[in-house]
């Protein structure tokens, strides 16, 4: 199963919204909390709409618009997201009015765009796109089953171009929530140093990321999207190697067929052993990346490694600040992605020249 | 791709009972499981009538067989109740070497518990018990204590669509198993009742403060429920070739868009009428071939008119005999897919027909009028099973005896 990349939009704690800007400056936080960046929503929706729609749904409906302008595709054959918190803003908004009112005097607008799949329905009503639409929550794997999803429905060869989302919002009250948990590190430090801190923890961020898969070969294409796994509660680090050498095996390759690996390393002394791990059983003369230091972590942050290494394929080269280890090789043919949230929901894709 | 597959399991908690053959029971006796509120704690107790599952949650931790409660909540414990009965009722066995997918689908998850700790949630101050419930919010939660629980690794996700939600479990499982991915999997969707739900549904004024009358001129909304269903879904030619109990076959399946509103059906039902056609062309049935719909009729002024339109747009003149199950159930929301397929493969297997209940006087706006007797030997071989939501997500599924 595979797909091209034809097109991206992606909004994120970075200037990610802007086609030229590959992370040519980054921005760091001193919060442990980040949010995305604004593009200007006016441009992209009609001041009417927007006044209705929580951030989240502003930043989701944008990135689609982005993703099908860049794509050129206007109309896709599918509408398939991924998010492990859905619409949080609007959720906290309901319950806290909810709980504060003693269930009186509630309005159903917050309600309404509380459920996981108000963006994919709110794009399929934008392009009065009747097709095949769906939305997978679940942690780590959200976006991972909505991109296994858009695989399978071109593998089947009922649709030809699919709009994939991963989306998630960070909100104060999810941070300070979850940080009861240990998920987030007690110290504030400045994101761009996320992974010198050597503490446990790490920061908690957000993002939505669209991307446009297609069956189609075009001069267009970002890259290929070759191949996809996902690995759940490994019982240690050597079932991670393996389950990386068995993906790369399916898919005809070995390591040395590598030239990057984009790891999803958060900073978290308890786990971000496995990445290490890796590079030293398995890519210890391959280039390496991370990426959570410019979107923090998150449910659907795969995504974010998506677009970060589509785009280095296409423009075939690795930003700076995203660079670890050794320097990239010259040409850029194959990036593994690894990631995982909270040594829990593992994932791995594999991204190649067209 | 031409892989045909087999429903092997079937596990249920409702309103109607805490297993399959209570459910059962419940259904032929026309004993609704909707009454006044006993055990969610809510101002619109006395007032709105709900369908629960008739336990407290400290109830449900012992059917779940949990000795220490880390953090179950409402919904994770009936998923895990419905889950393990259609494991064990297909055969499988924790750990058989047969590689098995998990796919729950649920719309509110841990809600149940985040709403009565919400506010000592982000009070920094505030430390207990209660902390262990946090990591429980999110719909993910309850899938994987599910796979936890029945030893599942291989694959697990979830699914919210709103209210089609679990309809699209059985459909992503069917699709898993054909690709080859996975051999086995265990698909369906629960939700535990909240005050956030009935709250939510309450603001859009279509909650009936009596029972719901699904396909009644009458109807005023739906009434609010809770439960778990699930399925197991595996290749029907090795399930035959196993000697496996088969129920039926998943022959047909379908998710469409409405793309009309974010919480309204279009009136003509746009979505349903692609929705069942689709799945009908899949199935390779013929339209006369289905013999019931178990329809979506959630009893709302909208939902069941443009269901109707639908299938009058879909069938013709000849509408099959069909019934809505929520006025035993209730809407069960991400569980009423699941919900809804382990009836259809009852009928199937028991070739009987269920009763709409409460139903009294046909629309104006058409003829149609819903099966209001339990039919027996009805010679049930191909049913129809219909599940839309919020965001215009609509699924439809066919089942087929084997």
């Amino acid at each position: 199963m595979k797909a091209y990349i034809r097109g991206i939009g992606q909004i994120s704690p970075q200037q990610t919204f802007a086609k030229d800007d590959f992370l040519d400056t980054v921005v760091g936080y001193n919060t442990n909390m980040l949010f995305c960046i604004d593009p200007v929503y006016k441009e992209f929706i009609n001041p009417l709409q927007l006044r209705r729609m929580s951030r989240t749904l502003r930043m989701g409906v944008t990135a689609a618009k982005i993703c099908l302008t860049d794509s050129g595709i206007e109309m896709p054959d599918a509408v398939i997201t991924g998010t492990g918190f859905g619409c949080i803003e609007d959720t906290e908004k309901f319950l806290l009015a909810m709980l504060n009112n003693n269930e009186q005097q509630l309005t159903p607008t917050a309600f309404m765009q509380s459920t996981h799949n108000t963006i994919s329905g709110q794009v399929a009503i934008m392009l009065k796109c009747k097709e095949y639409n769906s939305t997978y929550v679940n942690r780590g794997f959200s976006f991972e089953t909505a991109l296994l999803d858009s695989l399978m429905l071109i593998a089947e060869g009922n649709a030809h171009k699919i709009l994939l989302g991963g989306f998630d919002e960070n909100s104060v009250n999810l941070h300070v929530t979850t940080e009861r948990l240990g998920h987030w590190k007690k110290e504030k430090i400045n994101s761009l140093q996320l992974l010198e801190s050597k503490t446990s923890g790490t920061i908690s961020g957000e993002g939505a990321t669209f991307f446009m898969l297609t069956d189609k070969e075009d001069v267009n294409n970002y890259a290929l999207l070759k191949g996809l796994s996902t690995l759940y509660k490994p019982e240690n680090e050597k079932e991670v190697e393996q389950h990386t050498i068995d993906f790369l095996k399916r898919n005809n390759l070995s390591a040395a067929d590598i030239d990057l690996v984009v790891c999803g390393l958060n900073g978290d002394v308890r786990t971000d052993g496995v990445y290490y791990h890796l590079r030293d059983k398995l890519f210890a003369e391959t280039a390496g990346a991370y990426f959570k230091h410019l979107c923090g972590d998150y449910y659907t942050s795969s995504a974010f490694a998506l677009w970060l290494s589509a785009n280095a394929i296409k423009k075939q080269v690795v930003p700076e600040a995203v660079r670890l280890g050794k320097s990239p090789a010259a040409a850029l043919k194959n990036i593994l992605i690894v990631n995982h949230y909270r040594d829990i929901n593992y994932s791995f894709m594999l991204v190649s020249q067209c | 791709m031409s892989e045909r597959i087999a429903i092997t399991g079937l596990g249920i908690i409702s309103a109607i009972g805490d297993n399959v053959q209570q459910n059962l029971a419940s259904l032929r006796a026309k004993r609704s499981g909707i009454g006044q509120i006993k055990y969610l704690e809510t101002i619109h107790k006395g007032i709105l009538p709900i369908a629960e599952v008739k336990h407290t949650d400290e109830e449900l931790l012992q059917i779940a067989g949990i000795v220490e409660d880390t953090g179950y909540t409402r919904t994770a414990l009936l998923g895990m109740i419905a889950a393990k009965e259609a494991f064990d009722n297909s055969g499988a066995k924790k750990g058989d070497g047969i590689r098995t997918a998990l796919i729950s689908a649920t719309t509110v998850g841990g809600m149940g518990s985040t709403e009565k700790f919400y506010l000592d949630y982000i009070n920094p101050e505030k430390t207990g018990d209660f902390v262990k419930y946090i990591d429980s919010h999110d719909c993910g939660d309850s899938a994987e204590k599910i796979a936890d629980n029945l030893g599942i690794k291989d694959f697990i996700t979830s699914i919210n669509t709103a209210c089609s939600s679990s309809a699209n479990a059985l459909m992503l499982g069917a699709r898993l198993i054909k690709h080859g991915i996975v051999d086995r999997v265990v698909a369906g969707g629960v939700d535990g009742l909240t005050k956030f739900t009935i709250n939510g549904f309450n603001t859009l004024m279509i909650l009936d403060k009596e029972y719901c009358k699904p396909f009644d001129k009458n109807r005023t909304g739906l009434t609010l429920g809770e439960g778990s269903g699930f399925v197991v879904l595996e290749s029907l030619d090795a399930a035959q070739k196993a000697g496996k109990q088969i129920y039926c076959e998943l022959a047909g399946y379908a998710n469409t868009c409405d793309a009309y509103h974010q919480t309204a059906s279009s009136p003509e039902g746009t979505g349903a009428f692609l929705s069942m056609s689709s799945a009908l062309a899949l199935s390779g049935l013929k339209i006369e071939d289905i013999d019931y719909v178990n329809v979506h009729g959630t009893a709302t002024q909208i939902n069941d008119l443009s269901e109707g339109n639908a299938m009058i747009k879909f069938f013709g003149n000849k509408v099959p005999k069909f019934s809505s199950t929520k006025g035993y159930t209730g809407h069960t929301l991400g569980a009423a897919g699941g919900i809804e397929a382990v009836f259809s493969a009852l009928s199937i297997h028991n070739n009987i027909i269920f009763p709409n209940l409460n139903f009294k006087d046909k629309l104006d706006e058409f003829d149609l009028v819903p099966v209001t007797d339990l039919i027996e030997n009805a010679g049930v071989k191909n049913v129809l099973s219909n599940s839309f939501g919020f965001g215009g997500n609509n699924t439809s599924l066919i089942f087929s005896k084997a």
